[in-house]
């Protein structure tokens, strides 16, 4: 894209960060070899380059961890709110310190721009820490009835898209009311959990509290199934969320499940067009659409089609693609292989399908997972780019003519977790979001998130609820 | 009734021929959503700017600020020592490009053409009762003559916010037709909206297209004497209107920013915001302004700072 105005490559230092060329598991305050001896290599999605070699969780260490965390909870259950909250001040304090490393190492491991590492990310996972910080000592308060009880160990599987971000959503709640953490992260982006170990070890966190299993999907199972896991919080594939429904089935465990979706972003013809044309592009093309609640079906009102989708067009030609580091970069690198043969599979399913398949100008780097965004147009709800979710930078451009055909397109999904509105009718705002079967309505915007705020699904989009009072329940006898 | 800018066969010709035809074209426009508007102004913030993109934008943003001098206490030689500058900005090096224009006081129009003679610098002049705009037409108009008989290469009228706020748009569409036909073909028409007093983001998308239907060459968004000037957000929201203008006429209508802005680095961040709205077709000083004096002096210590690696200070730069 030759431009009068070129701007000069603008990139984050790496040397803010310091990773070591291999990790252990985190397993009762120490970082330890795996049983069998396994590991396995992560590598930067922007580059392919291996950044360090990580132990492989098997199911004796997950037994190991599983242990440790039973141990500590005795201890760590007994202890006043107000001690809890001491330990989880500080490791938000400590994120926040350490924010710029975490930051870049995030981008260096999954892929995704430093300004949303950066801007999104870190400020988030900061102010999940705060925010249960501040409930740990208020439980009696939060509706749940007197002296709420822990559940006892919690095992955690999160993805790999917000790797850091996802962690806090499970970790920060968990000991807040006072359960101790058994975590696995995904394979390919295991470094940021354990640069967490390393703040629990500074935060002088108890040992046994949070264990961290970098591993595969046996791990996951592992831990699901373990007897002495007492709540199991998985957020994920919905194949893999069935899987997990069905093997606690039947058992005393808690389970809350966020899994995919497939979200309709509703675009009236009374709307603030160019904010909406901002909030589409954020909807589809943020963590380059690797989003469990990104907007990925846009539903626009026929009679603004034209002009919203040249809107569209113009806006996404000024999209900039490439090095996550630069700090100009608003898309960055799709997470791994496997990621972006499943992208490019669906996307062709949709052209041979009939959709109309569009992207902006853009030259791919040599090297990495890289899928320039991409707009389908004329897709009709019997496309499979209109149901499959395809985790990827794909818009699905579906359009109605009246608010209760918008509705009924909206909710036509086996999924639910997110929806978004645009009008500028107040009225219309309230009545249609009373209509749709989704866990997040956004109105005029979209994923914007905040620790207040509850988050999860409808169908197969899961269950349970995450942030806010509502993600206590999860991790409390109520 | 002054002749209409927009000729017979223009598209839009129609939402002018009376008073409720205008009100249902300017509010028949998207709205604005304010939070959506500020968070991408303050996004396109966050670009980083460095080396050579850096250089290319401090030379880019000293061509376009208009040099200006609008005190009560004007007098010729303050006029002149502004033009000086305006013509080299930087008396230790003489490649800085010279400002887009200076401007001033209709009255001041003559000398100020002397001082920035042969040298390509513009200069403009705030007709219209600036910056109240409280005077009869026959008052605005006949200021307007004067600084284009003095050979005011620009005009920066101010609107009428009373008629607007009052929702009496054709008033405000005859007037600055009027205006337009009295700077006549030697001289461009700045309209300014003022922003601050237009208050909300809706009317100044409504006033932006106000403006361009009745035949500005730029848009503006303050006289730089109320409290809330220029900002990242209203300059976007008009840039986003000449670029929607343009697609549906084929008319392109300058931008200026006017004050409240100091550093180069904010300069940079408007200049992004040109960049990425409207688009390159934009970034020169013939369609991008800066209303912004003390502006210059920081763009050039930059300047020097990028030349020589080293920071200078105040002194190294002169005071008009």
């Amino acid at each position: 894209m030759a431009s009068v105005f070129a701007y000069a490559p603008a990139p984050e230092s790496r040397s803010v960060v310091d990773i070591a060329p291999s990790y252990g598991l985190f397993i009762d305050g120490e970082f330890v070899e795996a049983a069998d001896g396994k590991v396995f290599k992560t590598v930067s999605p922007s580059t392919e380059e291996v950044l360090s070699e990580i132990a492989q969780a098997g199911e004796a260490d997950v037994d190991r961890a599983v242990q440790a965390a039973r141990k500590a909870f005795e201890k760590w259950s007994a202890l006043p709110g107000s001690e809890r909250a001491k330990y989880l001040f500080r490791i938000a304090r400590i994120i926040q310190e350490r924010s710029r490393e975490l930051a870049v190492l995030e981008t260096l491991d999954n892929g995704k721009p430093i300004k949303e590492t950066r801007d999104a990310d870190l400020p988030l996972v900061a102010a999940h820490f705060f925010y249960y910080a501040g409930w740990a000592d208020k439980l009696d308060h939060a509706g749940f009835g007197a002296n709420p009880r822990p559940l006892g160990v919690a095992g955690q599987v999160i993805p790999w898209n917000f790797p850091l971000l996802m962690l806090a959503w499970k970790i920060a709640p968990a000991l807040a009311t006072g359960n101790t953490v058994v975590l696995k992260p995904a394979e390919t982006t295991p470094l940021s959990a354990l640069f967490f170990a390393d703040i629990c070890r500074q935060a002088g966190l108890p040992k046994g509290v949070v264990n961290i299993l970098p591993g595969y999907g046996g791990a996951g199972a592992a831990l699901v199934v373990h007897p002495d896991v007492n709540k199991v919080a998985f957020t994920g594939s919905t194949a893999v969320g069935k899987e997990i429904a069905r093997t606690v089935a039947g058992t005393p465990k808690k389970v809350t499940l966020e899994l995919g979706g497939k979200g309709a972003n509703i675009v009236f013809d009374d709307a603030p067009l160019d904010q909406a044309v901002e909030g589409i592009v954020n909807g589809i093309f943020f963590n380059q659409g690797q989003v469990c609640c990104a907007g990925s079906r846009l539903l626009v009102q026929e009679s603004i089609q034209d002009e919203l989708l040249e809107s569209l067009k113009r806006r996404l030609s000024t999209l900039r693609l490439g090095d996550p580091l630069d700090k100009n970069t608003d898309i960055g690198a799709i997470n791994s292989e496997e990621q972006l043969t499943r992208i490019t599979s669906l996307v062709e399913q949709g052209e041979a399908e009939g959709a109309e398949r569009w992207s902006p100008a853009c030259e791919l780097p040599e090297s990495g997972y890289w899928f320039a965004p991409t707009l389908f147009t004329n897709v009709t709800q019997a496309h499979t780019v209109a149901r499959d979710e395809i985790f990827g930078p794909v818009l699905s451009v579906l359009t109605f003519r009246t608010p209760d055909e918008a509705v009924a397109k909206a909710n036509n999904t086996p999924y639910g977790l997110s929806a978004g509105i645009w009008t500028e009718k107040g009225s219309r705002i309230l009545a249609v979001a009373n209509k749709l079967r989704a866990g997040v309505v956004w109105s005029n915007t979209f994923n914007k998130f905040d620790p207040t705020s509850p988050f999860g699904g409808y169908k197969e989009s899961g269950f349970g609820r995450e942030g806010g009072r509502h993600g206590l329940e999860a991790y409390l006898d109520v | 009734m002054p002749s209409s800018a927009l000729t017979a066969a223009h598209p839009l010709k129609d939402v002018t021929s009376s008073d409720s035809a205008l009100r249902r074209f300017l509010h028949g426009l998207p709205g604005v959503d304010a939070v959506g508007l500020e968070g991408r102004a303050a996004s396109l913030g966050t670009r980083s700017i460095k080396t050579t993109a850096k250089a290319f934008a401090i030379d880019l943003a000293i061509s376009m600020v208009d040099l200006t001098t609008l005190e009560g206490a004007d007098t010729p030689g303050k006029v002149r020592a502004l033009g000086a500058k305006a013509v080299r900005p930087d008396p230790t090096d003489r490649t800085a490009p010279t400002t887009a224009a200076v401007c001033v006081y209709p009255d001041m129009v003559a000398v100020a053409k002397e001082a920035v003679a042969g040298s390509g610098v513009k200069v403009a002049s705030v007709a219209t009762a600036f910056p109240a705009g409280r005077a009869p037409l026959t008052v605005k108009l006949a200021d307007v003559r004067e600084a284009v008989a003095a050979g005011a290469d620009e005009i920066d009228m101010v609107i009428d916010r009373g008629a607007f706020l009052a929702g009496r748009y054709l008033k405000v569409y005859d007037e600055i037709t009027a205006v337009k036909e009295a700077c006549g073909t030697s001289a461009r028409l700045k309209v300014i909206f003022e922003t601050g007093e237009l208050s909300t983001y809706d009317n100044i998308r409504r006033a932006s297209w106000l403006g361009m239907l009745a035949g500005a060459d730029f848009i503006k968004t303050s006289t730089g004497k109320v409290a809330v000037n220029a900002t990242p957000a209203n300059t976007l929201l008009m840039l986003e209107a000449v670029r929607d203008f343009r697609a549906q006429t084929g008319i392109q209508v300058g931008v200026k920013p006017a004050g409240g802005i100091r550093t180069s680095k904010d300069a940079i961040k408007f200049l992004v915001l040109v960049n990425e709205t409207a688009g390159e077709d934009w970034l020169d000083n013939h369609w991008f302004r800066f209303g912004a004096s003390s502006l210059l002096n920081d763009l050039l210590m930059q300047r020097q700072k990028l030349a020589t690696g080293r920071y200078s200070g105040p002194d190294y730069v002169t005071v008009d």
